[in-house]
């Protein structure tokens, strides 16, 4: 019995483990940039962020000027007991003490250093990076050596407006005339009612590139390239035909016996509509609402086809992509900029999880 | 609902019908159509303002969203005014116009229009000609862009990449999605770690893009790897390699792409399994373990086949949407290094080379691809006989 015990432990332990290490592994890449968007430019460029753990780094205890010692680089030499030639040393000769010789520059007017290692942690945090990729102003940056260097900052902010003067209308028009329709198809009788639910079940699988082409001829006849509306009726295009099914899914399965009642009570459609269906939907226009609210935040083909032209627009998915074009090892700005892009998405992600997850079993997967 | 019943009794003269049909119509088109015309005006005059860039957002979220919602209102209140007969008639339309005009604005009749370009050279059918000058013109190509489209050699590359990504992506996904949610089930911390495996999925794929990309990036042998994944490799004695660009082992880099959906989708086939699988019976489990099933007979014998339908409809679900793949690729690599997919193609062609002809055959390739989903949810809709 005693064995068996001990058997469902063990099995435990490995359970746990497994999940731990998984779980480990899935959140490493965010907790990396998360971490690096606070380091500095030059530990961000020089060192890996793992560096904030204590970590064995060697330091320098003493320096030793060449020329006292009357060294010839182009031959083996020996400094503190130990012998190599000028390339050995540069990359660091160890002593039976524990301590390295490195010799730093080049062989005229480099210099040695006497290196001890040492415990290490690389905290030298700062939130520049998050100032200099959110303001629209130059930012000046002191290099280690002196000068000064002046970059343009990145004007997140002003993306960060644009992506939600984006996303709250692309979200709440497309929910707001799905609703409608939705009702439409619950609770009225009408002709072509099945050939039009048919439409929509047909096109909830519809790749949105499909229609990109045509639709952009129709904005460039109309001017509208470029415009919030364009996207907004773009997103609410591409977003309707899941929208209203759905909606339509959740509607449907009301109570039928509560709008008789308001119906024998002389209430029209649309009051029954708006005083008795939305409010009593609000679980499954949330769900919905958190799933168009991500995808059309974190959407960059459909922004970058109906926006591409206007820079004063440009959303933040945008806008990052172009810092990864331009300078895409500027690893302080991207950092910053990943997370600033990402805070609203996790923001509502963890403040509504139980309504994303609601949303997801019931269907809520875009074509 | 006997008020809409009484529908049918209604007298359904010819003359009646003809006007009742116009009105539908009018109503279905002419709401969007009158809301759009409101909208763009303000929009016009937003676009040249020069207010500051919040106020502007703030504006136009108040006039997009409110004036949509006054639009539903007015139009309900006219037809509310009709006599009976007409406002029975017309008033679902007020309801479901503007929905079914919008869709087949942006999905239904661009698939036509898009089939109809996708027939025609780079420039797309040329304006001022009828259909039959239009047949005859010049740009008229038949089906050589489809020809193109399957025999161009970047467009086979890309055909070649996607079946790696539908295939690896889809599979591992399902895979680790299916592992952790068993995992979870009996572990001690499911909430917390059911959360972090999901976290991804709120991150857009330029976000998680650059994530990965900090993971790969590359310095030459003799710097400090900052790169955690060349860290590793250097401290067990390989040597640096810029992984998502390692051409010389085309087309495998493709995978090192691919990883990053995994990490997004994961998350979201767990989601479901970890629900599918709460709802098998226990007494089910519990009989399996009495006639001494080990637990890995129980995971294959029992739960696997009783979640069987999650499985099959995340993994398609999965396909599609590795299928249509384009943000990751163009952030990560645009399409070099032998990475390109079905869809940056399809963006490179249709608005980098402006060959319209060309990206329409494209997408089109893409929706036939989609149809066998198509019909398997109308036959699921079929089968349901709610209407």
């Amino acid at each position: 019995m005693d064995n068996a015990k001990r058997q469902k432990q063990i099995r435990q332990l490995v359970i746990n483990l497994t999940l731990f290490i998984l779980v480990a592994i899935w959140t490493i890449p965010t907790l990396g940039i998360f971490v690096s968007s606070f380091r500095n430019r030059d530990d961000i460029a020089s060192t890996g962020w793992w560096k904030i753990l204590p970590h064995r780094e060697w330091q320098p205890v003493r320096e030793i000027i060449p020329a006292d010692l009357g060294l010839n680089p182009d031959a083996p030499m020996e400094i503190e007991g130990v012998t190599g030639t000028f390339e050995e040393f540069r990359a660091g000769v160890e002593t039976p003490d524990e301590k390295r010789i490195t010799w730093i520059g080049n062989k005229r007017i480099g210099k040695i250093e006497v290196q001890e290692q040492v415990w290490a942690v690389s905290w030298n945090f700062t939130l520049d990076n998050y100032e200099q990729v959110l303001g629209g102003q130059d930012f000046e940056f002191t290099r280690p050596d002196g000068t000064v260097e002046i970059v343009p900052g990145d004007n997140m902010v002003g993306a960060f407006l644009n992506s939600l003067a984006v996303a709250i209308p692309s979200t709440v028009i497309p929910i707001l005339i799905a609703a409608f329709a939705a009702y439409a198809f619950a609770w009225m009788d009408f002709q072509g009612r099945r050939w039009m639910f048919i439409m929509v079940v047909a096109l909830l699988v519809v790749p949105l590139q499909i229609a990109l082409v045509p639709i952009l001829r129709d904005y460039k006849a109309l001017q509208l390239n470029g415009t919030f509306l364009a996207i907004w009726l773009a997103h609410t295009g591409f977003g309707l035909a899941l929208a209203t099914y759905l909606l339509y899914n959740y509607i449907s399965g009301l109570p039928r016996d509560i709008l008789e009642s308001a119906f024998i009570d002389g209430a029209s459609h649309f009051t029954v509509f708006t005083r008795l269906i939305l409010p009593l939907s609000v679980p499954a226009l949330a769900s919905f609402a958190i799933f168009q609210f991500l995808w059309v935040w974190n959407d960059y083909l459909v922004a970058l086809i109906f926006l591409g032209g206007n820079p004063e627009f440009e959303l933040v998915t945008q806008r990052m992509a172009a810092i990864v074009g331009s300078r895409g090892s500027e690893w302080h700005l991207l950092t910053a900029g990943a997370f600033v892009s990402m805070l609203l998405p996790l923001l509502v992600f963890f403040s509504l999880q139980r309504y994303f997850v609601r949303g997801l079993l019931a269907g809520s997967v875009k074509g | 609902m006997d008020i809409l019943r009484s529908r049918k009794e209604l007298d359904q003269s010819l003359g009646a019908r003809l006007v009742s049909w116009i009105g539908r119509v009018l109503l279905a088109i002419g709401i969007p159509a009158i809301a759009f015309l409101v909208l763009y005006q303000g929009f016009l005059f937003l676009r040249d303002s020069d207010a500051p860039r919040g106020l502007i957002a703030l504006v136009a979220i108040i006039w997009g969203v409110g004036g949509v919602a006054i639009l539903y209102w007015i139009f309900n209140t006219l037809v509310e005014r009709l006599p009976d007969v007409w406002r029975i008639r017309l008033l679902p339309f007020v309801f479901v116009g503007p929905a079914m005009a919008i869709l087949a604005w942006y999905l239904a009749i661009p698939t036509l229009r898009t089939f109809w370009i996708s027939l025609f050279d780079r420039n797309g059918p040329p304006d001022g000609l009828s259909f039959f000058q239009l047949l005859s013109s010049d740009s008229f190509v038949g089906l050589r862009n489809y020809v193109a489209v399957f025999t161009d050699d970047l467009m086979r590359e890309a055909f070649r990449n996607n079946l790696m990504w539908i295939v690896f992506g889809s599979t591992f996904s399902v895979v680790f999605g299916l592992l952790i949610a068993t995992l979870a089930d009996r572990s001690s911390f499911e909430k917390l770690a059911k959360s972090l495996i999901f976290l991804p999925m709120a991150i857009s794929f330029v976000g998680a893009s650059i994530i990965w990309n900090f993971i790969y990036e590359f310095r030459p042998a003799n710097q400090e790897q900052i790169g955690l994944l060349n860290a590793i490799i250097v401290g067990l004695g390989g040597t640096p390699e810029a992984f998502p660009q390692w051409v010389d082992i085309a087309p495998w880099n493709n995978l090192f792409l691919i990883v990053i959906v995994i990490w997004l989708q994961a998350g979201f086939a767990m989601v479901l399994f970890s629900a599918a699988l709460k709802g098998i019976p226990e007494e089910l489990l519990e009989a399996g373990r009495i006639d001494g099933a080990t637990e890995i007979q129980i995971f294959f014998r029992i739960m696997i086949p009783y979640i069987q339908g999650t499985i099959i409809s995340v993994w398609t679900t999965i396909i599609i949407f590795t299928l249509k793949i384009f943000d990751v690729v163009w952030v990560m690599t645009g399409g070099q290094f032998g990475t390109h997919v079905i869809a940056t193609q399809f963006y490179r062609q249709s608005f980098t080379n402006s060959n319209s002809g060309f990206g329409s055959a494209i997408a089109i390739v893409l929706l036939i691809a989609v149809v066998p989903v198509m019909i398997y949810n109308l036959k699921q809709f079929r089968e349901r006989e709610v209407f």
